[in-house]
């Protein structure tokens, strides 16, 4: 068994506008069960952090309880880190991201961290805006405490247990959505292609981002009667279409069937491409994307790709007019104007 | 692109860069794991059944392994892997029980080898064990070729060329010694089944120059200075020496000029210094031994005053490269350069010289005066005449010559037999999984990132006060564990299952150094590497494609700069990556086609 990763990596890594490669965003060798899924999202977070050039100190990981919540060890090992309680996370982000809001804030949880005892955390977030990255590595289970059914496990889902589950699903996304989330997406584990440009994308969105990954529980839901098996995902995934993203000081060049090509120029500058499989699909329009989400369970298939986008999302330090300077930066003449202002204040409340 | 059959012996030998560009193909990963579980015996004798000269090669081997060490594609500097063999050789236990019995019942074919070199003493060693009588013919005083008349003692101790020379000599070897063969067509008349040359490339160059005949006895032949040095007959030197080459053998020259008595002993060479011949370490160890090196100067005349050799002149020369990289010396029109010296010693090239064989035997030359040989069997035109080592394609180095030395055997074998020389022995291979338990594996699976090791030398004043003390001391055991430890295992395989992958894509994204890709297939193999998650531009090295997956992707791994860590294996939730352990060892004569 290897404790370590070895020291050397592929002599001609590209470097990012940092001047660093890939392995400067690797973290820890991952202690989770060979094949998980959740190692691939790591995987595909290092690539999409690299490739958008962000200085790994500008990052704040934040997690639960979990296989998936114990996964930010495995990456970004350069970046602050909060492994919290279990489905509490949101609430430290929130805490976190008003105390200071220049921090990129990935938030990484499961579905039981989420869908069970976090959904009351996981539905103010998003009904708050919430300006955070939220990354579910969706199994269907309880993957740390054996592969018990999770909220997410679909009706009739038969796991390693050999019973098929009672219960119908929570759809996160369609949660989400229903509570004002302002980008929401799902993708699978297995589809790097996707998810990769998915995550560059909530990560330059404002406001609460959501991203529902299908990650395959290989020990205890991987089999033959589960709905989150790499398997099944593959037979049943189908996707809204492709999201291209072009960071800021890159030119587009190609020009798309404006029918079903959508360029979304974010706060940031860059830009999200979005080429879409049906016409009639909008992810601009709340309303579209519920319906779609709705059509495609209805129909037995995952929907995956980005759902919905705000392009005009007003996030939670906007509602509250929040400190644009961390709160660490403040000096004492700031955090004390002293006895006019006090005076103010209270003459103004009498 | 087709999927890779790797039951093909060589897909997997490639993959063992060492292995593969060793001339003898050593298995070289498995020895150097010996060494590293102390059992020093058992790596001697592997080496020794591909080698035959383990001591002599650990501490002179021209090692074409290293430059291709796999080790060096993702550190600084390759395994030391000549110089672990030589820690094999030091700590051996007796190899008397472990050699092969020679029947005392011939088979009653006779075998000439003419020169008693390593390439005549390999095919002794091959054909001994399976009963021929062998007679090797030499003008020396004692067997060994080169490597005793030319290899300095400061490099080679001549215990240890003894040891190894002896144990084929003790095989029951008849030799000739102090016996010069002056006509192929005497030894023909003797009725020999068969005839194996190898008499080397014997005959230095000399640089016919103004003022070489009044030069006289000032100026030497580098090879035969040193063979002379060699067997006693010179024992000094005079105070300035010039050595004219920038090959070994100049360094070697110099090395041994400045032990017997030489003061200002220097390397005078044509070309540009990173252009000389020599091997990167020869030319370092000359130079800590204070040999100074005057690079772009071309010899042009010997400057000798009432009879005696005052020095030599030289052209300042600069090196111009055309468009294709080819180089010429231009002079640069400055003065010539005196240069004084009491004592030139030429080392500018060596060449092969076969006065002694009659043109009328049936044996074929080329235009350059070469035996035309098969390069496979190394059978000449005559059928029952052989080359191999220096004599066969000019001057190479011990390693070859045992490796030439092997196949060579492997064709009189044949021959004796009536048997066709082309269809040769393949080789053996064992493909074995090293799977211990769920993530445990019969080898040291852990890449260490420590530094090449260097070897302690003596102290230098030690060295230069007697040219037979042995300049290097070799690595001490704990060394050479730490320096074993550097190896990757790359005879270690990563084996594809593709009937159990579920493309979860876990190994992709454990593997450090981004071997592996799953992907569509391409046609073409420059298309495909352009899909790959690392850069792939070592067209050297294969990519593993497998068969079409579920998905209709392929994997694909590109073998360049695998560590051999076995971590793919490791993440595979359904084993169908294994890390295999490849032996391949080339057949020798007598060992089943
Ligand atoms: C100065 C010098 C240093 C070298 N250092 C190294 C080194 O460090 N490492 C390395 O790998 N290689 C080295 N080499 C090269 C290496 O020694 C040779 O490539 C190798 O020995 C060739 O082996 P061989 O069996 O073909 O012939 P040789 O070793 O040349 O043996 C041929 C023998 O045949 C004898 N012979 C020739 N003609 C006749 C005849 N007509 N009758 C009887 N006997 C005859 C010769 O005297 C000699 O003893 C060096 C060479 C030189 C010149
Ligand atoms: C307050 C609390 N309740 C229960 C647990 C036990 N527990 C640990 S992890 C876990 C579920 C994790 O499921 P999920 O978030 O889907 O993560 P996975 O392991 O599947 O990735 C539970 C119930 C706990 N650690 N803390
Ligand atoms: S690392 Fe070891 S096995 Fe690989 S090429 Fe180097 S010496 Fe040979
Ligand atoms: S052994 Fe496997 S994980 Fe290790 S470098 Fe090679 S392909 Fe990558
Ligand atoms: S880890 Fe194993 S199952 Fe997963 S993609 Fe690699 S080879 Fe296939
Ligand atoms: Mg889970």
């Amino acid at each position: 068994m290897s404790y370590q990763i070895p020291k050397f990596r592929h002599p001609e890594l590209p470097k990012n506008e940092l001047g660093y490669t890939k392995a400067d965003y690797e973290g820890a060798i991952s202690t989770l069960c060979a094949g998980c899924g959740h190692d691939s999202i790591s995987g595909a977070i290092i690539k999409a952090v690299h490739e958008l050039s962000i200085e790994p100190h500008k990052i704040a990981k934040l997690s639960g309880i979990g296989c998936s919540s114990k996964s930010p060890t495995y990456f970004l090992g350069k970046s602050h880190g909060f492994n919290s309680v279990h489905g509490r996370m949101p609430s430290v982000v929130t805490g976190a991201a008003m105390a200071n809001r220049d921090l990129l804030y990935l938030g990484v949880s499961g579905d039981g961290d989420t869908a069970s005892i976090g959904l009351g955390q996981y539905g103010h977030a998003a009904r708050r805006n919430l300006n955070m990255v939220y990354i579910v590595m969706n199994n269907g289970c309880y993957g740390l405490t054996k592969g018990q059914d999770s909220a997410t496990a679909d009706e009739g889902s038969i796991s390693k247990k050999g019973e098929p589950n009672p219960f119908g699903s929570i759809d996160l996304p369609a949660v989400a959505l229903q509570l004002g989330a302002t980008f929401v997406a799902r993708s699978f584990s297995g589809d790097k292609e996707q998810l990769v440009p998915l995550i560059k994308a909530a990560m330059s969105h404002r406001g609460f981002a959501l991203i529902d990954v299908v990650s395959p529980c290989v020990t205890f839901n991987n089999t033959a009667g589960s709905t989150k098996s790499y398997e099944y995902t593959r037979e049943h995934m189908e996707a809204t279409g492709t999201v291209d993203f072009v960071p800021m000081h890159e030119e587009i060049t190609t020009k798309y069937d404006p029918g079903k090509t959508r360029d979304v120029t974010m706060h940031d500058g860059s830009v999200v491409r979005l080429k879409k499989v049906d016409d009639s699909f909008d992810p601009f329009d709340r309303m579209s994307a519920m319906v779609a989400l709705e059509k495609s369970r209805q129909s037995g298939q995952i929907l995956t790709g980005l759902l919905y986008m705000d392009k005009h999302s007003r996030d939670l330090h906007e509602a509250l007019a929040t400190s644009k300077r961390p709160l660490n930066e403040l000096t004492e003449t700031e955090l004390c104007p002293g006895s006019k202002v006090l005076e103010q204040i209270n003459q103004s409340l009498r | 692109m087709n999927p890779t059959d790797v039951s093909n012996p060589e897909y997997f030998h490639k993959v063992v860069d060492c292995q593969y560009a060793c001339p003898a193909h050593t298995p070289v990963p498995e020895y150097i794991r010996l060494i590293a579980q102390q059992r020093y015996t058992e790596a001697y004798m592997i080496n020794w059944e591909s080698n035959v000269f383990p001591g002599v090669l650990g501490r002179t081997c021209d090692r074409p392994c290293e430059p291709a060490c796999r080790r060096g594609r993702v550190d600084e500097e390759p395994v030391a892997i000549c110089r672990l063999k030589r820690v094999a050789a030091d700590n051996k236990e007796s190899i008397a029980d472990l050699l092969p019995e020679i029947p005392t019942q011939k088979n009653g074919k006779r075998i000439a080898c003419i020169g008693g070199g390593p390439a005549s003493l390999t095919v002794a060693r091959d054909l001994m064990p399976l009963g021929y009588s062998i007679d090797i013919y030499d003008n020396q005083r004692a067997a060994g070729g080169m490597m005793r008349s030319q290899i300095p003692s400061f490099r080679l101790p001549e215990t240890v060329l003894n040891e190894e020379v002896n144990v084929i000599l003790d095989m029951g070897v008849t030799t000739f010694l102090e016996t010069e063969v002056t006509s192929m067509a005497s030894i023909l008349e003797k009725d020999y089944d068969a005839v194996f040359v190898g008499t080397g490339a014997p005959r230095g160059k000399l640089l016919n120059l103004p003022g070489l005949e009044e030069a006289g006895s000032a100026v030497h032949v580098g090879i035969d200075w040193l063979a002379n040095v060699a067997f006693g007959h010179t024992e000094q030197v005079a105070k300035k020496v010039i050595v004219l080459g920038g090959g070994n053998t100049a360094m070697d020259c110099c090395r041994t000029a400045k032990r017997l008595g030489g003061e200002d002993v220097r390397i005078v060479v044509r070309s540009p210094y990173a252009d000389m011949k020599a091997s990167p370490w020869e030319k370092e160890d000359a130079q800590h031994e204070g040999i100074p090196f005057y690079d772009n100067h071309t010899p042009k005349e010997f400057v000798v005053e009432d009879g005696k050799l005052k020095g030599m002149l030289f052209e300042k020369v600069e090196a111009v490269y055309d468009e294709s990289g080819k180089r010429s010396l231009v002079p640069t029109g400055e003065d010539w350069v005196f240069m004084e010296a009491d004592t030139v010693l030429m080392a500018i090239g060596q060449e092969n010289a076969f006065p002694w064989v009659e043109r009328d035997l049936g044996i074929d030359f080329d235009q350059w005066e070469m035996p035309k040989l098969n390069k496979v069997s190394f059978q000449s035109t005559r059928p029952n005449v052989f080359f191999g080592g220096d004599a066969a394609f000019g001057p190479e180095n011990v390693i070859t010559a045992v490796a030439q030395g092997h196949q060579a055997a492997v064709s009189i074998d044949l021959f004796c037999q009536g048997k066709n020389l082309l269809q040769r022995p393949d080789p053996h291979t064992n493909l074995v999984s090293t799977k211990m338990g769920v993530h445990e594996w019969s080898y040291d699976n852990a890449v260490e990132t420590d530094d090449r090791y260097i070897v302690p030398l003596v102290d230098l004043d030690k060295a230069l006060s007697d040219r037979k003390v042995e300049v290097e001391l070799g690595f001490d055991r704990d060394t050479g564990f730490k320096e074993a430890e550097r190896c990757l295992n790359c005879d270690v395989q990563t084996v594809f299952d593709e009937a159990r992958c579920i493309e979860c894509d876990a190994c992709v994204d454990i593997c450090p150094t981004d071997c592996i890709t799953f992907t569509t297939n391409e046609e073409d193999e420059a298309v495909l590497r352009t899909k790959l998650t690392g850069p792939s531009h070592n067209l050297t090295t294969d990519l593993y494609v497998s068969q079409a997956l579920p998905t209709a992707r392929v994997m694909v791994k590109d073998e360049d700069i695998c560590l051999h860590c076995g971590l793919c294996a490791e993440r595979c939730p359904t084993t169908a990556w294994d890390m295999q352990k490849y032996f391949y060892s080339v057949s020798k004569a007598g060992q089943a086609a």
